[in-house]
């Protein structure tokens, strides 16, 4: 599984959430009390509006609702659960789910495993060009049956690293409207990905301003460090307030087979740093931190490639975003970095750009050059 | 228009709905009969000293926050399976079982009821006592099982009903899956004698069932972790392989928490990891990993000696406390001058207590009394303190009489 690294190479709980997880400790008034089946009602408000941004109309409309989740996958789960009992019908198992060439792969089995029977994909990834292959999204977008769900990686795309541009966002919106495709969109990395909150939940806000009733997934084990707390929420747009009602209420009795309610322990960091102007803005700077140092592995990696003179063309490793970089490596060059230097990726090419550091810099640049001028 | 104009507004929980209107209650002299979670004389919330114990432990350790494995804290899992099986059961030794974190009760029975979806095809038949947690239905529903029920509470008695059970589990299809209450029965407080329970052990072993144990309220029913694993512990040693799921919601209080484990008994090694890894198939697309805390600071009880002396203490003293507040509404009901029986109030076990009331009844003590309950005629006795038990033995008098 991944996640950040320091320059060390070592794990990093955030400062804030060190002084916040203090703070919690020092108070005799807390308890260990059943959270509400929707969680932590500070929690649940307050990551919402990360997610839609302070100023969006849908808060100001009341048509927002909000459930606390474990993790990422747990918000993806509740609202797969939801869309197969009530989209397009009821119990509709027959609803196409669309996941993008690549994805992370365990898309495939939330939706599986909440019973969605048709489960497809849409052209994502050019490997020749090592970019987005926007005409083939479109086009699987126009070919896509009416109300088919789409799942969006709202930024940072796992595992491509490639996102569309804010140009791009808008012509798939466009299509999906035309087409009354759902958008499900995964945002496990905002703020991590470009070290801005809101330049990351572009995408999503964009498709609010649009007039979408979408939902959105999100974690906060990588933008917060919060990994094994479990710490998500899945974000409801609606129509407007009652719809949002009556589906936070079927909400509830999925939340209530699956989990019951959710764990209290990071959802009071996260609601206690995100409530408070002061210690916002420490984890602002910690998030950046992050950020920076993964966009700093990626301008160094790039430039001494560049130096190298390695093959082939590496702006995609300072154009893509986020954790994770395809960079474009086929099996045989994978297995060569693996067996003959020990740098450990995915057969797929992908790098954990989080596991370089200005130690290894250099090693990696020169393997990934052996790599791709000794193998074919 | 909205893609949701066709979603119904889901009933109101109606245990919730108890508590809600506790709430609006002016009156001061109200009590909530309905909470499903400990209260100490004051009626207050209890942190075990244990736990603030662990809680210093792991602040001042600075560990990271790195995912744990999808079966969980393996100090805790396999804390939890020494916990429920003892620490001299074959099962345990022999290494023939598996224990995956799950999100509390709840979470570990659902893990449960998705794997025997998958993978127990003899039946999809899951059999519950008749009464039985209300969110039981619904998460056997949901992993895609189909409910029955056989005979367990006895209305005219207040008790169990022996007979009626062990006819129905006779009748029981060979190889349905049958649920039983490991202890302090959830909502009668009604639980079979050791002699019964061998009785059913070989019913339910001539019937060739699969048993899944719900254990809740191991240490918290008669505040000796043993004597509350004893059922669950004789089903295995009988040679049924039992599935069971355990909470550390009141036992530790660590409600929300979410510290809760499943465990499949299995015939050899060998097979408690295919069983694993099987498992693991099922967590992930739900929630990837589980969430820390909870199991760290029962990981750290359990695993302390000092800690778990201590834990061993104090869950008696919240068995000992409830189990004095059932005899002191009794003894306040005969001072009352009330002429009923109410000694299933003292024989019935751990949090919950089914009085025998009838919903009008209840709706007066509602109404009347600000004493507020499930219609069942379920109440909290973790409600009940010394301060409000005098009220409230008057009060059922009153309704009663």
């Amino acid at each position: 599984l991944a996640a950040y690294r320091t320059d060390e190479g070592q794990p990093w709980v955030l400062p804030v959430v060190k002084k916040v997880e203090q703070m919690i400790a020092n108070n005799n008034s807390l308890n260990h009390e059943y959270l509400p089946i929707l969680g932590l009602p500070e929690f649940r408000a307050n990551a919402s509006r990360i997610a839609l941004g302070d100023d969006s109309p849908a808060i100001k409309e009341n048509r927002i609702g909000s459930v606390q989740s474990l993790g990422g996958t747990g918000a993806l789960r509740i609202g797969a659960e939801f869309l197969r009992r009530w989209y397009n019908g009821n119990n509709n198992t027959a609803t196409p789910v669309y996941i993008s060439a690549p994805s992370w792969e365990n898309h495939n089995s939330v939706f599986v495993d909440a019973g969605f029977k048709d489960i497809r994909t849409y052209r994502y990834w050019d490997a020749a060009k090592r970019g987005l292959d926007l005409q083939g999204l479109l086009d699987d977008m126009e070919k896509a049956p009416e109300f088919s769900i789409f799942i969006l990686h709202a930024c940072a795309h796992n595992p491509t690293g490639t996102d569309p541009t804010p140009d791009q966002w808008k012509q798939i919106a466009a299509v999906m409207k035309r087409r009354f495709l759902f958008p499900f969109f995964d945002s496990a990395y905002q703020g991590f990905a470009s070290g801005s909150l809101d330049k990351d939940a572009w995408a999503v806000r964009y498709f609010v301003s649009e007039g979408f009733e979408l939902f959105c997934a999100q974690s906060f084990s990588k933008n917060f460090g919060l990994y094994n707390e479990r710490v998500g929420n899945l974000t409801v747009v609606g129509k407007d307030a009652d719809n949002v009602q009556r589906v936070l209420s079927q909400m509830e009795k999925i939340v209530r087979t699956t989990w019951s309610n959710p764990p209290s322990q990071g959802a009071r960091i996260v609601a206690t740093t995100l409530s408070s102007p002061q210690l916002f803005a420490e984890w602002y700077d910690n998030v950046k931190t992050m950020a920076d140092r993964v966009l700093l592995m990626r301008s160094e990696l790039r430039s001494r490639l560049e130096s190298l003179g390695t093959p082939g063309t590496w702006n995609h490793i300072t154009e893509q975003i986020g954790m994770f970089s395809f960079t474009g490596l086929n099996p045989k060059q994978v297995e060569y970095m693996i067996k003959e230097k020990h740098i450990y990726l995915m057969a797929s090419g992908r790098i954990n750009m989080c596991g370089l550091t200005t130690k290894n810099l250099d090693y990696v640049a020169k393997s990934i050059h052996e790599a791709v001028t000794k193998i074919q | 228009s909205s893609w949701w104009s066709h979603v119904e507004m889901g009933p109101p929980d109606p245990i919730l709905g108890v508590t809600e209107a506790f709430k609006r209650d002016t009156n001061s002299k109200k009590m909530n009969l309905g909470v499903g979670a400990y209260r100490d004389d004051n009626g207050k919330p209890y942190v075990l000293n244990c736990v603030r114990k662990a809680e210093a432990m792991i602040a001042s350790k600075k560990m990271d926050k790195e995912y744990l494995p999808i079966g969980g804290l393996a100090d805790f899992t396999r804390a939890s399976a020494e916990l429920a099986l003892g620490e001299n059961s074959e099962a345990f030794k022999s290494g023939r079982y598996v224990t995956v974190q799950g999100i509390s009760g709840t979470g570990s029975l659902r893990i449960g009821a998705n794997f025997l979806q998958r993978f127990f095809k003899s039946s999809r038949d899951v059999y519950l006592p008749k009464p039985s947690w209300g969110n039981h239905t619904p998460i056997f529903r949901d992993a895609g099982l189909q409910l029955q029920a056989y005979r367990y509470y006895d209305p005219k008695t207040c008790s169990l009903d022996f007979s009626g059970a062990m006819d129905d589990i006779s009748k029981i299809p060979e190889k349905s899956i049958i649920l039983l209450h490991a202890c302090a029965h959830n909502p009668t407080g009604v639980d079979p004698r050791q002699e019964q329970w061998k009785e059913m052990a070989a019913m339910v072993k001539k019937r060739n069932l699969l048993v899944y144990f719900d254990m809740a309220y191991q240490g918290f029913a008669s505040g000796d972790i043993n004597r509350d694993a004893w059922a669950a512990r004789y089903f295995i040693e009988q040679g049924i392989n039992v599935i069971l799921s355990q909470s550390y919601a009141k036992n530790m209080g660590l409600y929300g928490e979410r510290a809760g484990a499943f465990t499949v008994i299995c015939s050899d090694a060998e097979e408690a990891k295919r069983v694993e890894s099987q498992l693991k198939i099922l967590i992930r697309p739900m929630y990837s990993n589980p969430p820390l805390n909870g199991a760290r600071i029962a990981s750290i009880i359990l695993n302390t000696p000092e800690l778990r002396k201590e834990w061993l203490v104090e869950v008696k003293s919240m068995a000992d406390r409830i189990i004095s507040m059932r005899t002191q509404l009794v003894s306040n009901l005969k001072k009352e001058g009330s002429s009923h029986n109410w000694q299933h109030i003292t024989d019935q076990i751990g949090m919950f207590c089914f009085t025998g009331l009838k919903p009008e009844q209840v709706e007066r003590l509602i109404k009347e009394f600000s004493i507020y309950m499930t219609k069942d005629g379920r109440i909290s006795v973790a409600g009940v303190t010394s301060g409000n038990v005098g009220y409230l033995a008057h009060a059922i008098h009153q309704v009663t009489k």
